[in-house]
């Protein structure tokens, strides 16, 4: 696969910190934008619910947990306990989690060169799949090891592909790595359908937490992905402008003092530890990861400089917006927010690639 | 004879003269156990269409649990070849690792049955069964105590067992309304929540167990569910919906499948206001009784009842 947009990027300075006027206008912008609608999908989040807790209550349930304040609130314990310890957490989750997914996406997109990559592409869903069926069919006293063995399956997966894609020089590159990924994925996924077929009695458990559990979302999920993800979007983030010299190819990369190799195996290792952290007490939210990238990136027209942190958190703002809408729109039902991101994602991801192939004549 | 049957019998003793008495019984001089009093061939008209029986069946294989549980309670246990992995219930019955659920049909030819009772009919295995002439009667999940009562007699009807059957079917219906007449009607509404499993899965009251919960009078916050139909009476509930719903009681019917108990769900995070959990109104229920629509419904309700009784004789404050 050659670069496709040699001509905008072959020229920017990667090593050197050359400033450049024009281009940080166009990060504040986007990246303000961005926070501008996180900032109403979170709102939106905490304030609408199938409970139906008055705005002035839902305000005083959070504001009697802002230390040294001191507020009182009549909102009955019960309506408190709904915000601050249903609702609060679910958006906070579905936050980190969208973020997560996007900035994944972009960075895998960016790293492989492949328009069609999200997070899962190295086997990180068809790991934690695995990893969670196998604790759901060994019995019911194990379900405190579910986020773990997750965890542990979608790394595992990406080690894995990692290993098979590796050439017997011990260097990996994009087109084998992607081709081991796809024989890892479906290996996997071979094995959790085998599992999940023979325990049927199981099936619902398994297919509801394929589908996405921000239904049981808690502070304590939010604690334990916490730091994983912020370490995993630091190291994506501090390498965004890399993604953007691996545009022009990995040889001319190369000749600019650009490990590509090195880069893809930093930015894996990071995308995967934060994905897999976010799917192990999400379960497997699909689409995020390439939409939201894919939107920045229609939007702003820009490199990865910009496209890496608006994803992130244009992610955080669809995800909390997708879990609302599954939430509510049936309420009381829940909606599986697999569904609605797919739903919402696929005729967008059609949407772009038409549009893609209108403006380039490619694809 | 086992335990079971045995009771099966002593309860046949009780209720036959009832039955007699209402005049609903057409061979008057059946006795459950032993009786072959249909005339070969059988034509049944069950779930799957026309079945025809042309023998009186002797190598029954039974795919679903709540099947095997009614075969054995009407007397047709001994006709039983094989059962499937997860027919655990009565001790005694021949289980094998046929799996209902994605049924081999090979497997199951191999015990060279002459008939097979199934629940639903995955990948259509029934068609092949069908084309081997071995005989398939499919007795769905029920959503009402009459569907079930159907299904009573149409084992009974195909294994020869009519009597057992209307029996049984009369043995039930003593007992439920026996449970009903012994429970005080509610003084308040009392609403629950039912538990399938811990992402808050649930049934309504159009399913088989939210026909039996109504019958104690309760009101099922589930029923709130803005698209039963499309969930098939069996939605996934928001959680900070069950929370402002507060209901009465907690049934959970995922003690088995997830572990989940009165302390765990006492545990969850702002469960702890719900009034169910301060006046311990947590119902632990067994999985598998609670799914199946056979004989055990009446111990399931039974269990209920006690709950609600204890409630209503000494509402909370």
């Amino acid at each position: 696969m050659t670069a496709t947009l040699p001509h905008r990027v072959a020229g920017d300075p990667v090593v050197s910190d050359e400033p450049e006027p024009p281009s940080r206008v166009s990060v504040r912008i986007p990246l303000l934008v961005a926070t501008g609608v996180l900032l109403v999908a979170a709102l939106l989040g905490i304030s609408i619910g199938p409970a139906g807790v008055s705005l002035s209550d839902t305000v005083g349930s959070l504001l009697v947990h802002v230390p040294f304040l001191h507020i009182h609130t009549r909102a009955s314990h019960l309506d408190q306990a709904i915000v601050w310890q249903i609702r609060l957490p679910r958006v906070v989750l579905a936050g980190l989690v969208g973020a997560m997914l996007a900035a994944g996406g972009a960075s895998y997109q960016g790293v492989f060169r492949n328009p069609l990559a999200d997070p899962y592409l190295l086997g990180v869903a068809a790991g934690a799949g695995l990893g969670a069926t196998i604790v759901i069919v060994s019995g019911p006293g194990l379900s405190e090891l579910l986020p773990v063995a997750a965890f542990v399956g979608g790394v595992g997966a990406v080690v894995l592909t990692y290993l098979v894609g590796a050439n017997t020089g011990g260097r990996a590159s994009g087109p084998s790595i992607l081709l081991a990924g796809v024989a890892v994925a479906a290996l996997l996924t071979a094995i959790q359908t085998y599992l999940q077929q023979r325990n049927a009695q199981d099936l619902q458990q398994v297919y509801t937490w394929i589908l996405g559990r921000l239904t049981v979302a808690s502070w304590s999920d939010v604690v334990l992905i916490l730091p994983y993800v912020a370490v995993s979007a630091f190291v994506l983030l501090a390498h965004r402008r890399m993604l953007d010299v691996l545009r022009v190819g990995e040889d001319e990369a190369g000749s600019l003092g650009v490990d590509p190799a090195r880069v893809r195996l930093v930015v894996v290792a990071a995308a995967t530890l934060g994905t897999a952290a976010a799917v192990s007490v999400s379960g497997l939210i699909g689409f995020v990861g390439i939409i939201a990238p894919h939107a920045v990136r229609l939007a702003t027209n820009s490199s990865y400089r910009v496209v890496v942190p608006v994803s992130m958190i244009g992610g955080a703002a669809f995800l909390i917006l997708a879990d609302l809408g599954a939430r509510t729109v049936q309420a009381p039902d829940e909606i599986p927010i697999g569904v609605v991101t797919a739903l919402v994602g696929a005729p967008f991801f059609l949407f772009v690639l038409r549009s893609k192939r209108a403006r380039q004549g490619v694809l | 004879m086992n335990k079971h049957t045995t009771r099966r019998l002593l309860a046949a003793a009780v209720v036959i003269p009832v039955v007699l008495a209402l005049g609903c019984t057409s061979s008057p001089t059946a006795a459950p156990a032993a009786a072959t009093n249909t005339a070969y061939p059988v034509v049944i008209h069950a779930a799957n269409g026309t079945v025809t029986i042309a023998h009186r069946p002797t190598a029954i294989v039974s795919l679903t649990p709540t099947g095997t549980e009614m075969l054995y309670a009407i007397g047709a246990g001994a006709q039983i070849k094989a059962v499937d992995k997860n027919s655990d219930y009565p001790a005694g019955a021949p289980i094998t690792s046929l799996d209902g659920n994605s049924p081999n049909v090979e497997a199951i030819v191999n015990y060279k049955p002459d008939l097979v009772v199934v629940s639903d009919d995955p990948a259509g295995f029934q068609s092949q069964l069908s084309a081997l002439g071995i005989p398939v009667l499919e007795d769905p999940a029920a959503n009402t105590l009459a569907q079930s009562y159907q299904q009573y007699l149409q084992l009974g009807q195909a294994t020869g067992h009519s009597a057992g059957a209307q029996t049984e079917v009369a043995h039930v219906k003593a007992q439920i309304a026996q449970v009903v007449a012994a429970t005080p009607k509610p003084t308040t509404s009392e609403s629950y929540y039912y538990e399938l499993d811990q992402t808050y899965f649930s049934a309504t009251s159009s399913t088989f167990i939210g026909n039996m919960f109504r019958l104690l009078g309760l009101k099922n916050i589930a029923d709130a569910s803005a698209d039963a139909a499309s969930s098939g009476g069996y939605p996934q509930l928001n959680a900070e919906y069950i929370l402002k719903a507060n209901p009465t009681y907690i049934f959970l019917a995922d003690t088995i499948c997830c572990a989940q108990n009165a302390t765990s769900v006492a545990a969850r995070p702002g469960w702890s206001t719900l009034s169910a959990v301060a006046n311990h109104r947590i119902v632990p229920l067994n999985d598998d009784i609670a799914s199946r629509w056979g004989p055990r419904v009446v111990t399931l309700l039974q269990d209920v009842a006690n709950t609600v009784k204890a409630q209503r004789r000494a509402p909370a404050a």
